[in-house]
């Protein structure tokens, strides 16, 4: 018997909570509770939903795992679900994080807030559907398709500058996509299907090979992003809602990531090999530079900002060290900055919802009088830094051994980083919480309430959890990884028998 | 003798029309106060024209000593014909009412329009080309021009009639330069001929005829660089009219341009596919780069239609079914996609100032009226090409055959084209959620403008689902194959 397709449930659920609120109707304040009450029970009981994988998941096989299949527009092109242990904490990272979303913009968001919640689930669909799908097609058009309400969320309820950022955002990540589509086309006729399993195994032509990843590059590189195209994050994140900040950082930069991993690294190995001094340059320059950027900001969620991308960085460094450790590394750097970037957003978001500014001078020893606020701004601030104990360290240490391992040059730029993350992170605590509490406008600020508490509270946890005890989540990776990791050797050693036969004639 | 009655089963559907635009004329001139009447009245003779055309059988046959053909080609493209001209006559009926100003000439020179569209998609000779283009183009002449006491209406129409005529005259003159060299008018024969030239190619003559007969079909399809006369045309004719013009006229001389192609031309691919390559790629680039001034919404959509043209028109390069398909595809979803853009053009309306184009009129459109912000960034998102929506489908079937055909280059300029096409799509959709509001429109629509709407939203939406798509592709596949089979 077909098993009950789970993944489909847990992607589309979203949009029976965005039924339920358009369906919603009646005087202004009813309908704003009912439709909160609604998103927020829709994106609870995906969450529970998504538990089922985390229990049901079968952690000895490299195997797709919960697949579905159905016919859709036919010639190769099938709807195809599926998750291995690459994937199947992403989706638990959204269902996460989603709830949480939801809860941040409770009191803050006055305006149009069906809209907004509409936006919200829409976009949770999208996201889970990319880290689900085994089709190329609806992969990219899940991946796509986010941008729509990601737009909408920025410009509609967004700073001051927020059409700028919208369109920047909307433009960038297109033009990055359009080209990765032109690649999606050709490994499709070449292929004859959009089956992703199948064309894992499907050996491009290695000339071709760097075609399409660079194509598929310009995609995954935007979204990270990577230094040089990472100018839309800082704009995107600044003007973006708090929440809207939460999915960019939390999720939404994590899809280049799981790109490279699911598409570049075993659909052209040979590429990705050719090519991985690109990345390690394009990595160090971002480590190194955006962390300097972000010595210098000013504002505060430009600050994280640019953290984002100096941990991306650490990210990419560890995919292409075709390591099992750079591999996992990088997974649980992704996994870990989800957690804790999404985590440093809302503590500004707490701060800005009360001051309104997000100016970092406004600001000097909340200690005083917050000290609720000043622990949890501790724990994130530690664990943005690498600090062992939390989730962050595992996965810097990890990609750090994986690189080292390929070039101790590399490793040693990518240090930098480490220690320019503490130096920034530190001082940005320093200004923002110690210190005398003079400004006279900081003086009636409350602590933290009861809803921010219940925000922040299983945020710690995790992280926590994941720096103490990292074996439950490597456990989901490390087959998959180390399969990931085998199938590359096995292309590099024919690609290198390859080469030496045609020297040596 | 005798000649043989011809076969006319194959032609109920343009006869009837013909017909019926006679007794239409016939009641409005003698019964007082019956536009309602002569509108539904046309609608549905076109909807009983639509079944004779779905009920002719699909098996390729000629008629009218080869002048007229029908197959699955034609059956689909009349159809998507059919189905944009009903719907342009009830779209125009709760504007004319508005505007206090219904004639009865309006239906009846429609469906004469249609008529001659039917017949440039049935076309199998130069002959039944020239004059199905002709019986399109003045019935559309008319109709640019329908508001006779506006200085723009008429100097569209009449910049439309100049245009065209011209254009008609070089077609003419590449038509009569293809029967100097092959001496015949028949699409059959001329394709026998050609194929017969060999290693030597096409006499110079042919080549010069082909190139002049493609420059009149461009101008009916607004490829660049024939294509000055649309945002003028668009923007001066009456909103009702721009939405047929839109629609109806491309997607029949584009069937017409499908099948002067593959079925006479189909050996001469290597010298009309730079031709078409030319138009498609300047089309895609006028087409995104010249609307991102606009500021008048059918300008605008002028410039629009001008690129998705130049997208159809990828379709036609390979020279493959796979690429009529995609074209056939194409025209169907970008049908869709404007009559519902058009229904929501014409509610932008106020009470004192009657209709508005400006953009701006549409600022902060979220607030004041949701559900059609919510429809035109539905339609705006398509037609940039934004899946999960149905516009990038459309684009998806038309590049397929290009990527396969290891035409990178073509396929990448598509694609960045798209994206410059998407600044001033999400142009739209930022002033009416972004911005201030300004003042709200009036919110009359009649039931049938609602349900037009509604459907190709949902159209749109929904083409993501195979259930919704599948009837689609698998029409089109059949019309593809009905035509590359000759």
């Amino acid at each position: 018997m077909e098993h009950f397709p789970i993944l489909s449930a847990i992607t589309f659920l979203p949009l029976l909570g965005v039924i339920i609120i358009l369906s919603i109707n009646g005087e202004k304040e009813i309908v704003e509770r009912n439709a909160r009450n609604a998103a927020l029970l829709t994106t609870v009981a995906t969450f529970l939903f998504s538990l089922v994988l985390w229990f049901g998941f079968d952690k000895t096989t490299a195997e797709f795992q919960f697949e579905e299949h159905a016919a859709w527009l036919g010639g190769g092109i099938s709807y195809h679900m599926g998750i291995d242990g690459i994937s199947i904490l992403f989706v638990l990272l959204t269902t996460f994080i989603m709830p949480i979303c939801i809860l941040c913009g409770w009191e803050t968001i006055k305006d149009r807030v069906k809209e907004y919640l509409v936006a919200f689930l829409l976009l949770e669909c999208f996201m889970i559907g990319v880290f689900c799908t085994l089709d190329l097609v609806l992969f990219y058009v899940f991946f796509e398709a986010g941008l729509i309400p990601m737009f909408l969320i920025i410009g509609v309820w967004g700073g001051a500058n927020r059409v700028y950022a919208a369109y920047k955002l909307f433009l960038y990540t297109l033009l990055g996509s359009v080209l990765m589509l032109v690649a999606m086309l050709y490994m499709y006729g070449q292929a004859g299907t959009t089956d992703i399993p199948v064309l894992m195994n499907y050996d491009f032509d290695a000339g071709a090979q760097t075609w399409l990843w660079l194509a598929f590059f310009a995609s995954f590189a935007v979204k990270m992003p990577m230094w040089p195209v990472h100018t839309w994050l800082p704009d995107a994140h600044v003007q973006a809602p708090t929440a809207g900040s939460v999915i960019l950082a939390g999720i939404l930069l994590k899809m280049g990531g799981y790109g490279f991993l699911r598409f570049s690294l075993p659909m052209f190995p040979i590429a990705s090999y050719e090519l991985s001094w690109l990345i390690y340059g394009l990595s160090c320059i971002a480590i190194i530079y955006t962390s300097l950027v972000a010595l210098r900001q000013t504002d505060m969620k430009k600050l994280i900002a640019y953290s984002s991308v100096a941990h991306m960085g650490f990210v990419t460094l560890g995919i292409f060290a075709f390591n099992i450790q750079g591999i996992e590394g990088a997974i649980m750097v992704m996994l870990a900055h989800g957690l804790v970037a999404s985590a440093l957003f809302l503590c500004v978001g707490v701060v800005y919802d009360r001051l309104h500014t997000r100016d970092i001078d406004r600001y000097g020893g909340l200690v005083n009088i917050m000290p609720r606020y000043a622990l949890v701004f501790m724990i994130f601030t530690m664990a943005s830094v690498g600090l062992p104990g939390t989730a962050n360290f595992i996965g810097e240490i990890l990609v750090l051994v994986g690189i080292f391992k390929v070039s101790s040059w590399v490793a040693f730029f990518a240090l930098f980083g480490v220690v320019l993350g503490a130096a920034y992170m530190l001082y940005l605590y320093r200004r923002v919480v110690f210190g005398e509490l003079t400004k006279d406008d900081l003086k009636n600020m409350l602590d933290l309430d009861k809803r921010e508490i219940l925000i922040f509270a299983p945020l710690i946890f995790f992280t926590l959890w994941m720096g103490v005890y990292p074996s439950t989540f490597m456990d989901f990776i490390h087959v998959s990884v180390e399969n990931l990791n085998m199938q590359h050797e096995t292309a590099m050693s024919t690609y290198h028998a390859l080469t030496q036969t045609v020297t040596g004639n | 003798m005798l000649e043989q009655f011809p076969n006319i089963s194959i032609a109920y559907g343009e006869i009837l029309l013909s017909l019926g635009a006679l007794v239409l004329l016939m009641v409005g001139v003698f019964k007082k106060d019956s536009v309602n009447l002569v509108s539904w009245l046309s609608v549905g003779f076109m909807a009983i024209a639509l079944c004779l055309t779905m009920a002719t059988p699909t098996v390729q046959t000629y008629t009218f000593s080869n002048l007229f053909v029908a197959d699955d080609f034609t059956q689909y493209m009349k159809m998507l014909v059919l189905v944009a001209a009903a719907l342009a006559v009830i779209m125009s009926r709760e504007f004319f009412k508005l505007e206090g100003d219904e004639r009865f000439e309006f239906p009846v020179l429609l469906v004469l329009a249609t008529v001659g569209m039917m017949v440039m998609v049935s076309a199998n000779d130069l002959m039944s080309l020239y004059m199905g283009i002709e019986l399109q183009s003045l019935s559309l002449y008319v109709l640019a021009a329908f508001k006779r006491d506006s200085e723009r209406s008429t100097e569209a129409g009449l910049k439309y009639f100049v245009l065209g005529a011209l254009s008609s005259g070089i077609l003419l003159y590449g038509c009569s330069l293809i029967y100097g060299f092959i001496g015949s008018t028949n699409f059959s024969s001329i394709g026998n001929v050609i194929s017969n030239y060999g290693d030597h190619g096409a006499p110079i003559g042919v080549i010069i005829g082909l190139v002049f007969v493609l420059a009149g079909l461009a101008f009916k399809i607004s490829a660049v660089p024939f294509h000055m006369w649309t945002p003028d045309v668009y923007e001066g004719s009456q909103t009702p009219v721009t939405a047929f013009f839109a629609v109806a006229p491309k997607v029949a001389a584009l069937a017409l341009l499908a099948r002067t192609l593959y079925v006479p031309f189909g050996d001469m691919s290597a010298s009309w596919s730079q031709v078409i390559i030319f138009m498609s790629v300047a089309s895609m680039i006028l087409g995104s780069f010249a609307a991102i001034m606009q500021t008048n919404i059918k300008r605008l959509m002028a410039y629009s239609s001008i690129g998705h043209v130049g997208f159809a028109l990828l379709g036609l390069i390979s020279g493959t079914s796979e690429g009529l398909r995609g074209l056939i595809i194409y025209m169907t979803i970008y049908l869709v996609m404007n009559v519902g853009m058009f229904v929501c053009i014409m509610s932008m309306r106020r009470k004192e100032d009657g209709m508005v184009e400006d953009i701006k009129e549409l600022s902060g459109l979220a607030k004041t009226d949701p559900p059609l912000a919510a429809f035109i960034s539905i339609f705006m998102f398509s037609l940039a090409g934004v899946p999960p929506l149905a516009g990038f489908f459309a684009k998806w079937y038309v590049i397929i055959p290009i990527v396969r055909d290891g035409n990178f280059i073509l396929a990448t300029i598509a694609v960045l084209a798209s994206v410059v096409g998407a600044y001033y799509y999400i142009r739209i959709v930022k002033l009416m959620y972004f911005d201030e509001p300004v003042e709200k429109f009036i919110s009359r629509k009649s039931y049938p403008m609602k349900i037009i709407v509604t459907l190709s939203a949902l159209l749109v939406l929904a083409f993501i689902i195979p259930q919704v798509s599948n009837p689609v592709l698998e029409g089109a596949t059949a019309a593809a194959q009905g035509l590359v089979s000759q």
